[in-house]
């Protein structure tokens, strides 16, 4: 049997009534006592704390010393600009292979002397394979194990942690800020997974316990566990690696054309050279066969990952599946994303889907399910 | 109060038995959000899937605890599945059935057998 790893909260967790189950290879809290649906709404409406140091944490330096250069190498693999990303900003992207497929998602900071990317926990070990085996030999690469990454969302998200800094208030989305807490340097950038404001905050393994404790003081914030994570991050209609986007699915039939920069498209100043940007491109110009979308069932049952799609209530076959369904508390109805056929993807297509050997009705409609939240500007 | 050992509880009640889940079950699951019933009338057999219920996290079932049928079903699920939550011995009642052989429910569970399942 495989390693199972813990995070160094593994006891908080416990201690907490936490319900753990394994994800990723790692001992994960998939909900304390108050369940998912407390944590959901609690996260929409103070702050929610999540142990996401099960995801990778990867550091790339210029051997040369040239950051451009290592940004340069990285354009290659990820299809956005990195060259001209500002300085203490990050930007969402991911890994193509070269069928024009996603190998992961991530994100990626320009941290001045490096660049700093996270990356899904499942997709760690592969991620380096493959960033060892494409960037060239300028990249140094350093996958960072002792550090660990707390996600704190929610409107109230910038009280709680500016009790720690005032600094971190003049962030905007995507901003990143190295700062000194509680005697240890933080990394932070004002991003995350629910569709809220909020920060991730790399923190040292060895300060972790004392700065997560620190914040659960606070009364608005609460720890939250993978299973209100995933329902957050599908009312905002967000991708889950594995389910919604994977090796076999595109940036153009996921929906995600917009994370390409325009700088790496057809007549940008550096189109094309990176991995699969031929069918990336042709695809964004084109048009694809099929396309992620956000799926209402008309009743309450949920449609869940692998139920598939029908035109009507007898043609056999499928036009779509669900990747990811199931219940929004914030939405209060259940909510799910899949991919159809684009001829069947227009908003507010009537669509059936096969559950338990019935046709049940559902409607094709836009993502996100619930307003992003996010701090565009001071 | 009888019990399964798929975690249901059994009242007697004139000539028929109420069923719903215990507390233990309504915890594991988690919070419900989908509940579908039988038709009234249905005829059962100890075993069978009659109720769907899904939770935040997974669909699962309620089988028959014995043979009968179905006489009455508590639609308010339907509308308010969290009610399982709420309220797993009281309220949320699932169904009501008619044994076809009363004396089964004597080799149910009691609830000292029943706690013992569950530690």
């Amino acid at each position: 049997m495989a390693e199972i790893y813990k995070t160094v909260l593994y006891d908080l967790h416990i201690s907490l009534g936490a319900k753990m189950v394994p994800f990723a290879g790692y001992e994960m809290p998939v909900q304390y006592p108050s369940g998912v649906m407390k944590e959901h709404i609690h996260t929409r409406s103070n702050a929610g704390l999540f142990d996401v140091s099960h995801m990778g944490q990867i550091i790339i330096r210029p051997k040369n010393g040239s950051l451009k250069d290592i940004a340069s190498s990285l354009e290659k693999l990820i299809p956005i600009d990195i060259i001209d990303l500002s300085i203490h900003t990050q930007k969402y992207g991911f890994l193509t292979n070269s069928n024009g497929g996603i190998i992961d998602d991530l994100m990626v900071s320009n941290q001045g002397d490096h660049l700093f990317l996270v990356v899904n926990a499942g997709c760690k070990k592969s991620d380096i394979e493959h960033l060892r085996d494409n960037l060239d030999d300028n990249c140094i690469l350093e996958v960072l194990e002792n550090r660990s990454l707390i996600a704190l969302q929610g409107p109230k998200a910038e009280s709680a942690l500016s009790k720690l800094s005032k600094n971190i208030i003049d962030m905007c989305f995507m901003d990143t800020l190295k700062i000194e807490l509680l005697g240890f340097e933080a990394w932070i950038s004002r991003s995350g997974y629910t569709g809220e404001d909020g920060f991730e905050v790399s923190v040292p393994n060895d300060n972790t316990n004392e700065f997560v404790r620190y914040l659960l003081r606070d009364e608005d914030v609460e720890p939250i566990g993978l299973g209100a994570r995933d329902s957050l991050r599908l009312e905002a209609g967000l991708c889950l690696y594995g389910h919604d986007i994977d090796q076999n699915t595109s940036p153009a039939e996921a929906g995600l054309n917009w994370a390409i920069s325009k700088t790496r498209r057809e007549n940008g100043a550096r189109c094309g050279n990176f991995i699969g940007s031929e069918k990336i491109l042709s695809e964004i110009a084109n048009g694809t066969k099929i396309k992620r979308v956000g799926i209402i069932p008309a009743g309450r049952a949920p449609m869940r990952e692998g139920v598939e799609l029908f035109k009507d209530l007898s043609d056999d076959i499928p036009i779509g599946k669900i990747t990811s369904g199931g219940f929004g508390p914030s939405v209060q109805k259940p909510i799910s994303m899949g991919y159809l056929n684009t001829k069947y993807a227009k908003i507010n297509t009537k669509i059936f889907a096969e559950i338990r050997g019935k046709r049940l009705e559902a409607v094709v409609t836009s993502l996100p399910f619930t307003k992003l939240n996010f701090k565009r500007s001071n | 109060m009888k019990f399964t050992e798929d975690h249901e509880w059994l009242v007697k009640e004139d000539d028929h038995v109420i069923v719903g889940i215990t507390e233990h079950a309504a915890e594991a699951l988690g919070d419900l959000v989908f509940v579908e019933l039988p038709d009234v009338g249905t005829t059962v057999s100890k075993g069978d899937e009659i109720v769907v219920i899904e939770s935040v996290k997974a669909a699962s079932d309620i089988t028959a605890p014995l043979d009968g049928e179905i006489i009455e079903v508590n639609e308010e699920l339907t509308e308010k599945p969290e009610l399982v939550n709420d309220d797993p011995l009281g309220a949320a009642w699932f169904f009501k059935m008619k044994l076809t052989d009363p004396s089964e429910i004597d080799n149910l569970l009691d609830e000292d057998a029943y706690k013992e399942l569950i530690d």
